[in-house]
């Protein structure tokens, strides 16, 4: 786990020196605070409906910014040619794929604690507990993690950056929405497919509502973990091609 | 030691290397040669762990590259054609990291970044972001990165490739330098460098070991033609003797003084060069002692005396092929 850290610390300073990562940053947090005044708040709502609109929203928001902090990973290191450096270094590629994934993960947490002030607010003002916006939380850091863990993958796949932004946003929307193609299906399958949702069945119906379920943390993880193998085992056949 | 056998990459149903087998001796410098597209990167790659071989074995120091990469890893420095950088970070922290990916402590890299600053001649840029770089000083600070770790093993992948004159006579001497610690695989398809920096060579093309030996082994095959050139000012008409006084022709004086040194088979069409004229003489072997005495017995000026083409240059057109070589 050695070379996890080294590779952590040299991607986490890259997002902390890049001033396009903080401009994406500002933009986001900017357009979260802007569907919180202009959405969320609007009308005279119970504080717990307003909170449940701010997390649906910056779910959204989350997923957008899991695939913008993780598509470059891979594929720029292959189209820069540095990955060659990875490469011919004694690193095995799961502790690349670890170490860049978990320094994108703890950007993204940052951006997540710079709009904490907005439930905070909504608690000052309202009758809603610490508990509902840990859980709202959670949920957001969990599907941020599997939002990035797609973007990984996507960037395991091509050295073309742009071309991993769509191989990751066409995954994270069909996952996303995959409960409305379940509707239309017959049981038992229709019970899998919607259970595998990414969004629908675990966010909006659990986290987003502060209902914290261990099968939906276990399922995100699950997720994610799988996600960042697929990512592994592309970065491993792409040394047999 | 490195010792492949029966190596092959295939790029999907492509063969891009192999089979070749070949042994690489502790403290050598190794050369591959080969036209672009001979195979001499992907060689490079598979020997640096960077590419798994299709097929075939690889031995890097008595450790299999195949089914141990990790520790073949940690004794290989590579120098891809592309220096593997990173723009955003400074010269020092880029080689630092690179130090820690190898395995490097703290103690270790304080103590060997300096030195690796000074035999790369990168000290003054030290905290200069490496994007901001020239394409010379990158091209250092990718050969920093390879040797960082200290390995025992060195390959370099055209390393004065994109380099000015100065900068290429500078990397020559870095790499010279370097060969005193380390065994050192060079590849390029420049005759002069390889020629000029290792101690054996391995002619790829196509994919395939064409021959492998000294510069001097590769090149002695015996009846083959090799060209001199001798540029010799011409004679005033009355200093020649005899026939050619009276037809006042010093041309045919001259051809005749070289048609009958030993060895020499033939004299084509002189041409003005130098402020003399300059025959091409095709030979069989090493003769240019002689033309030199019958030139200077003859009392002509001799201006200058070489082969056509370097004894490289002849070896690796042989090797290759001469309608490859002059693609």
């Amino acid at each position: 786990m050695r070379a996890t850290s080294i590779i952590y610390r040299r991607e986490l300073g890259s997002y902390l020196r890049a001033p396009i990562a903080w401009v994406i940053a500002a933009v986001l947090l900017l357009a979260d605070g802007i569907f919180f005044q202009a959405w969320a708040l609007r009308g005279e709502q119970l504080s717990a409906l307003v909170l449940e609109r701010f997390l649906f929203v910056s779910s959204f928001l989350v997923g957008a910014a899991g695939l913008i902090f993780s598509f470059r990973l891979i594929a720029e290191e292959r189209q820069n040619h540095s990955m060659v450096l990875l490469n011919t270094s004694p690193v095995r590629d799961y502790e690349i794929v670890l170490g860049k994934f978990l320094a994108a993960l703890t950007f993204l947490t940052l951006i997540l604690i710079f709009s904490l002030y907005m439930p905070i607010l909504i608690k000052v003002n309202g009758k809603i507990s610490g508990a509902q916006i840990l859980v709202g939380y959670f949920g957001l850091f969990l599907f941020g993690a599997v939002s990035l863990a797609i973007g990984v993958f996507a960037s395991s796949l091509t050295r073309h950056q742009f071309l991993a932004l769509v191989i990751g946003a066409f995954l994270l929307i069909v996952l996303g929405n995959i409960f409305q193609l379940a509707s239309k299906l017959d049981s038992p399958v229709r019970a899998v497919v919607e259970q595998s949702d990414l969004w629908w069945v675990r966010f909006q119906s659990g986290f987003m509502r502060g209902i914290l379920n261990l099968k939906d943390v276990i399922f995100y993880v699950g997720v994610t973990y799988f996600f960042l193998l697929l990512a592994v085992k592309t970065l491993e056949a792409k040394r047999w091609q | 030691m490195i010792r492949a056998k029966d190596l092959q990459k295939f790029y999907g149903g492509k063969r891009a290397l192999g089979p070749v087998s070949f042994e690489i001796n502790d403290g050598e410098t190794v050369g591959f040669l080969g036209l672009n597209g001979a195979g001499k990167t992907t060689a490079l790659r598979i020997l640096a762990c960077d590419l798994r071989p299709s097929a075939g074995t690889i031995e890097v120091g008595g450790v299999d590259a195949v089914a141990e990469p990790h520790e073949v890893r940690k004794r290989i420095g590579f120098l891809p054609e592309n220096p593997p950088i990173y723009s955003d970070m400074s010269v020092t922290d880029y080689l630092k990291f690179s130090g820690e990916l190898r395995g490097m402590t703290k103690p270790q890299l304080k103590k060997r970044l300096p030195e690796v600053l000074e035999i790369t001649d990168l000290t003054e840029v030290a905290n200069d972001a490496i994007g901001t770089l020239s394409h010379g000083f990158r091209q250092r600070v990718g050969l920093a990165q390879a040797i960082v770790h200290q390995p025992k093993f060195l390959i370099l992948d055209e390393p004065t490739r994109g380099l000015d004159p100065v900068q290429i006579v500078e990397m020559r001497n870095l790499i010279h330098d370097l060969k005193q610690s380390h065994t050192v695989l060079i590849s390029s398809h420049i005759l002069t460098e390889i020629s000029q920096t290792c101690d054996r060579l391995l002619v790829l093309g196509r994919g395939a070991l064409l021959g492998a030996g000294t510069e001097a082994e590769l090149g002695n095959v015996k009846g083959e033609i090799r060209q001199i050139t001798v540029t010799v000012r011409l004679p005033d008409v009355k200093d020649l003797e005899g026939t050619y006084r009276e037809s006042g022709d010093p041309k045919a004086f001259v051809n005749s003084v070289l048609s009958e040194i030993a060895g020499v088979s033939k004299v084509a069409e002189p041409y003005e060069q130098g402020g003399g004229l300059t025959y091409a003489l095709s030979t069989e072997k090493d003769c240019r002692a002689d033309v030199s005495r019958a030139v200077v017995k003859a009392k002509l000026d001799l201006l200058k005396l070489d082969y056509a083409r370097s004894e490289l240059e002849n070896t690796f057109i042989r090797l290759v092929g001469g309608s490859d070589a002059s693609n």
